[in-house]
């Protein structure tokens, strides 16, 4: 290997094709409202947890849609489902259940997959 | 898409390339990386053609290179560009046909900023004959050296003596068409095809019997980009650009990279042999890279032109793979001959990327 002084940078590409789609299909199943999303942040910007961790509905939503699930589900550790999110969501979505959906049916996809 | 409303956009993307009597402009870096292309487009546009093409010696760099690269400012680039219209006026053409893709950019830009703002274009006037007592007009018409070779492909598919077809399998080569950002990124109106569907590249691989290959990072910078590569810290980032393109274009298994800029081939030949280095990766058949060619270099292989009086054995990554596919023959022994036989010596070879 040559030092040219100089290196690649990481690539920031999103590989779509790679995305975990039948845990995120199960999950818009149970929970049709997380199409709705429009990532606007109001979620986000109106969390109490905000201070005391790294809760970001929207980002959590995100990231599920781009299969990044082990990077999405710590950062809703912090939540004390409050459901400030869920009266300032403009699109109406009950994103207190949300939060609770995604839990339940990532952890039931980890649980069968550990068996 | 709807097929007729596609129609009516393409419409507004065609260009009127006049058919002959043009000024002909070299690049700047060009003649340093692929030297033979220039020499190769007015072989072809002169002698197998028979168009006027004149060239004077007292023509100089657009500025754009010191111009991009935050060196020298609009104005004076603009008088450089005056005094390149003066050169044409006194030679008596109105036809303008830059080589490189930035100066047809700039020139583009120039005088599009001069219709929207005259002062500056009396501004510009009043320096040019202070400084070289020299007056111009504003070409009538502005080409890059692309359009010409568009504008003749059907001419010179007639003429071919090889096509883009491998002579082993019968079916067409596989190529990947780069057009540089400066071509129609900012004017799309200016470029055949406009910024999104730009046709000048892959009308002449069609014209000539390859298959164009359409890949997700199509459109992406090369990534010369002017100052990300001028300074040697950010040269990653300009690499970085190009090694993502060839991760999109791997899985289409590519035969060869035409493209129509100064910089794209040499960024996108070079890096290869860098990013084997750095990786250990190669995106060719058996270890090799992928050959990159500029349009000339393939106009000359196409009309049977030998692959060494092309300049190839200029490239980094070995074009012989590609001429084998085509069935040209060529003499091994005299990649690296100059003029009169005279030996020029054999480069050091890579570690990791496969050279002939």
């Amino acid at each position: 290997m040559i030092n040219f002084g100089f290196t690649l940078s990481p690539s920031s590409r999103i590989d779509l094709d790679k995305a975990n789609k039948p845990d995120f299909s199960r999950l818009a199943e149970i929970e049709p409202d997380i199409l709705k999303c429009m990532a606007c942040g109001s979620c986000a910007a109106s969390c109490s947890t905000v201070n005391f961790g790294k809760m970001n509905l929207r980002k959590v939503i995100l990231m599920l849609t781009r299969g990044e699930e082990k990077d999405a589900l710590p950062l809703l550790e912090t939540c004390v489902l409050c459901g400030k999110c869920t009266m300032v969501c403009p699109r109406g979505i009950n994103t207190r259940h949300l939060i609770i959906s995604i839990s339940e049916a990532y952890k039931k996809a980890q649980k069968t997959e550990r068996k | 898409m709807i097929y007729e409303g596609k129609k009516k956009i393409w419409s507004e993307y065609q260009k009127e390339i006049p058919d002959d009597h043009y000024f002909y402009v070299r690049s700047c870096i060009r003649q340093n990386f692929f030297p033979a292309s220039e020499k190769m487009f007015l072989e072809i546009v002169r002698n197998r053609l028979g168009r006027d093409f004149h060239e004077t010696e007292h023509h100089t760099t657009c500025g754009g290179i010191a111009y991009h690269s935050d060196a020298i400012p609009q104005e004076t680039v603009m008088t450089i560009i005056a005094r390149q219209f003066a050169l044409m006026t006194e030679a008596g053409y109105e036809n303008y046909v830059a080589s490189c893709i930035t100066s047809f950019g700039l020139y583009t830009e120039t005088i599009e900023s001069w219709k929207h703002f005259p002062d500056l274009e009396a501004k510009i006037r009043e320096h040019l004959w202070k400084t070289c007592r020299k007056e111009f007009k504003v070409p009538k018409y502005l080409a890059h050296a692309s359009d010409i070779i568009y504008k003749y492909r059907n001419l010179i598919a007639s003429k071919a003596r090889y096509k883009l077809i491998n002579v082993k399998t019968g079916k067409p080569l596989r190529v990947v068409e780069h057009i540089g950002c400066h071509y129609a990124k900012m004017f799309p109106s200016k470029g055949v095809g406009g910024a999104e569907y730009p046709y000048v590249l892959a009308g002449m691989i069609e014209s000539w019997g390859g298959e164009i290959i359409d890949y997700p990072e199509r459109r992406h910078c090369c990534g010369f980009g002017f100052r990300q590569y001028l300074i040697k810290a950010n040269r990653g980032y300009s690499m970085s650009n190009t090694h993502k393109k060839f991760e999109s274009m791997e899985p289409f298994k590519p035969d060869m990279i035409i493209t129509n800029c100064p910089g794209c081939p040499y960024f996108l030949d070079r890096w290869q042999y860098v990013i084997s280095e750095l990786e250990g990766k190669t995106y060719g058949e058996n270890g090799y890279g992928i050959p990159v060619f500029t349009y000339e270099e393939v106009a000359g292989l196409v009309l049977g032109y030998d692959p060494w009086d092309l300049g190839l054995q200029m490239h980094q990554v070995a074009v012989e793979p590609l001429l084998d596919k085509m069935g040209i023959q060529y003499d091994p022994s005299m990649k690296y001959k100059g003029n009169e036989g005279r030996d020029l010596g054999m480069p050091e070879m890579p570690h990791f990327l496969k050279c002939c």
